[in-house]
């Protein structure tokens, strides 16, 4: 017998997952928000994703091979999954520009300057996203009116979101209730039809992504829920305690980037802790602090203040949250 | 709901190609080599030679100590030498090489096909005929059997858990001998209680099965005490402690034997070898193994002589497949890649099966992407990503304290792991270190 074999420890199969499959698998469970945001703001979004998508491409590809010198890793989905989510927080009129600074920023500083995919800290969508709401704030905060193809790219008619409404309302002194009236039915934003950044919109897309996620065993129920879970429970206690200076929960889980947030970008596997406990407690975290923001914050929106300090908790949390271990010694 | 152990787990592709296939007798080889080291703990010491003339079921080589057990000839002739050669993995280590000439058993084991129900031994005449018979665990782990029945002093069993669950993918070994022997395996059942002084045995079997836990459920019924608990299909599940958690939902606690929580596992083909040992006098010789493989001609189940080559087993299953890039001895999940053919069967031998390339290269490893998908597999609750890490650079220390020496290798992380990293690679070279370390330290 002369029949060259392997040898090789076990496990000698393996399951067939690889990195691509979750990234794209991600990426497919983003196409809802993603069509109905063409649906709702026309081709301002589109100009926007494939802007954000073809400079997230460019610049993840030209810092590996020669900044790093590397072998690109730009066929792992990854760079595509942090272009879109860099649209999806980007209203559908943002300038060409201002959209290649935040690729760059997401992709050079957010990832690559921690040594690429799976060595960052932060969400590097929203290292992006906020680096742009922070430097400039007039063009990231001109939300267009969700009119389809009739909305304009270069000059469209712009309006507040919800919860800017609700926030200068309050500022203001108006009553909740009056301001609430002013507001679409929880229907029409759980939809989408209303202002805001391209992927926050629609709360029902985004949840259809979210069911296909967890069918495919892409993410766990942790995360979601329990950041959905704490927004429900913190914003009802302050609604319960004082009706006329706080909203109910259901306005806070449907305005603004709560959706988009709990369930792309904290799920985001690099920047979340490893075990279901973990987990929790960094869903937990997000959902006080989102709530926290809106409410007594300067900022109307939260969330991805929110996810990027849980994500500085991470380490940490990995370190001291260890998973249940089977027949732990009880102490 | 079935049942299923507690934490992690996974379900590979069952791939059990050879359970509709009856258990066939393999030819006799002409040479047998039958290595004196076939169990875990001390290797037995070979009492014939060259030129001795030897039996069927004759003892060759006897037990060296408590954890040991004797070895029989599989077959009669001349010993040929006494010698080291080159083993299932690839060491040499020492085999009684015997010329085989007829089918000469010794008069003592009884050859009948009857079935022996009454159990007229004693508690401690069955241990001790169970030594005597050099059975060892044939899940795989080959822990000689006589030392699971010795309940350690202050101790009681309570259960029985028969482990038939065979997790692995593609083997049907022990599948084949429920479909067949029902009726032996309940008498060996009813032994081991005896010897262990339970009242009560439950038999864990996978529900990817249906038949034999319907043939099990019914033959058990002429039996008091036995039960059959089916499981949901889940790997690990032949895990001693995974069993455990299935079956009686108790977690053996971390370091500590399954009697701690009131718990003996014996395999099911243990059961079986145990009957013939018992009631027939019959020493372990042979066994059944499943040869299997996606591009195998015939997958199909044997009982062999221990020492037959692993080329007899192959021949018989149609020969091997041109496009047979790696031989696992055992399942694909836990066994260990042989280093050819040539070597022989043991008493461990559970199965054989041939993969080609493309269902067994490894890919390139990645980053970790930290997904977690390993930590939320691992049956023990561990953190397999951390573990690698930690044994790559050498934190000797810090692997001990998250727990490294409560992974039982199983290949979960690894088959999971998105990003192809080889986990559980680095976890036992750290386990293997730490393991020196806490030795030196008594």
């Amino acid at each position: 017998m002369n029949t060259k074999v392997l040898v090789a420890p076990s496990p000698h199969i393996h399951s067939g997952d690889s990195i691509q499959k979750n990234m794209y698998g991600v990426v497919f469970a983003m196409l809802p928000a993603l069509l109905l945001s063409f649906y709702y703001f026309g081709l301002g979004s589109i100009i926007v994703t494939l802007t954000a998508v073809a400079s997230c491409y460019l610049f993840e590809f030209l810092i590996q091979k020669y900044l790093l010198k590397v072998e690109p890793t730009i066929k792992d989905g990854s760079a595509l999954i942090t272009g879109i989510l860099l649209a999806f927080n980007m209203p559908a009129n943002l300038p060409i520009w201002i959209i290649i600074i935040g690729a760059l920023v997401a992709i050079g500083v957010g990832k690559m300057t921690f040594g690429g995919l799976g060595n960052n800290v932060f969400n590097p969508a929203l290292v992006g996203r906020v680096f742009l709401l922070i430097s400039f704030p007039v063009q990231m905060t001109s939300w267009p009116k969700a009119l389809g193809f009739n909305t304009s790219y270069v000059d469209a008619e712009t309006g507040a979101t919800p919860l800017a409404v609700i926030k200068e309302g309050l500022n203001k002194g108006d009553s909740l209730t009056d301001l609430m009236a002013q507001l679409p039915s929880n229907m029409d934003m759980f939809l989408g039809n209303m202002g805001g950044s391209l992927g926050e919109v629609a709360g029902a897309a985004l949840v259809l992504g979210l069911i296909y996620m967890l069918v495919k065993k892409i993410i766990t129920w942790h995360i979601p829920v329990s950041i959905i879970g704490t927004v429900v429970i913190f914003s009802g206690i302050l609604n319960l305690a004082s009706p006329e200076a706080y909203a109910g929960p259901a306005f806070h889980i449907l305005t603004g980037g709560l959706l988009l947030g709990a369930i792309f970008m904290a799920t985001d596997y690099v920047t979340s802790p490893m075990s279901n406990k973990g987990m929790l407690i960094y869903g937990v975290g997000i959902g006080i602090l989102t709530v926290v923001i809106r409410v007594f914050g300067a900022y109307p929106e939260g969330v991805s203040f929110a996810i990027l300090i849980m994500n500085a908790f991470v380490p940490i949390i990995n370190v001291y949250v260890k998973p249940k271990r089977f027949g732990e010694k009880r102490k | 709901m079935l049942k299923t152990f507690s934490i992690g787990g996974i379900h590979p592709e069952e791939n059990k190609l050879s359970a509709q296939s009856a258990i066939q007798e393999l030819p006799i080889p002409q040479i047998a080599t039958i290595p004196i080291a076939q169990h875990i703990g001390a290797p037995a010491k070979a009492i014939v030679k060259k030129r001795d003339v030897v039996k069927v079921g004759q003892v060759i080589a006897q037990s060296s100590g408590f954890v040991s057990a004797n070895i029989h000839s599989s077959v009669s002739g001349t010993v040929f030498k006494v010698d080291d050669v080159m083993d299932a993995t690839g060491f040499r280590r020492t085999s009684i090489i015997i010329k085989v000439d007829g089918d000469e058993w010794i008069e003592s084991i009884d050859r009948s096909e009857d079935l022996v129900t009454e159990i007229t031994q004693t508690k401690e005449e069955i241990i001790k005929r169970v030594g005597d018979a050099g059975i060892v665990g044939l899940g795989g782990a080959t822990f000689p059997a006589h030392v699971k029945l010795s309940v350690p002093p202050g101790k009681t069993a309570e259960i029985l858990v028969i482990n038939a669950v065979e997790c692995e993918p593609y083997l049907t070994s022990d599948h084949r001998v429920m479909l067949e022997k029902a009726d032996e395996i309940m008498v060996g059942i009813e032994i081991l209680m005896k010897a262990l002084e339970v009242k009560k045995a439950i038999i864990g079997i996978e529900n990817n099965k249906p038949d034999a836990i319907a043939h099990m459920t019914q033959t058990a019924t002429k039996y008091t005490g036995i039960e059959v608990c089916p499981l949901k299909t889940q790997y690990p599940q032949g895990g001693e402690k995974q069993l455990i958690s299935a079956t009686m939902n108790r977690e053996v606690p971390s370091g500590a034997l399954p009697i701690e929580v009131g718990a003996v596992v014996q395999n099911v083909g243990t059961a079986f070898a145990v009957y013939e040992a018992v009631q027939k006098n019959k020493p372990l010789f042979e066994r059944v193994a499943t040869i299997t493989g996606k591009s195998l001609k015939n997958p199909s189940n044997w009982k062999f002589r221990v020492g037959t080559p692993v080329s007899d087993i192959i021949e018989a299953a149609g020969g091997l497949p041109e496009d047979t890039a790696k031989i696992v001895g055992g399942g694909p999940m836990m066994g260990k890649a042989l280093v050819s053919v040539d070597v022989p069967l043991t008493k461990g031998s559970s199965g054989l099966l041939l993969l080609a390339q493309e269902e067994t290269a490894r890919k390139a490893t990645k980053a970790c992407i930290r997904c977690g998908k390993c930590v939320s597999v691992c049956p023990m609750g561990l953190e397999p990503y951390l573990l690698m890490v930690l044994a790559d650079k050498k934190e000797y220390e810090r692997l001990e304290n998250d727990a490294v020496m409560d992974c039982i290798e199983c290949g979960s992380c690894s088959f999971t792991c998105p990003a192809t990293r080889p986990l559980l690679d680095y976890i036992r070279l750290g386990k293997g270190k730490v393991g020196q370390i806490m030795r030196s330290r008594k």
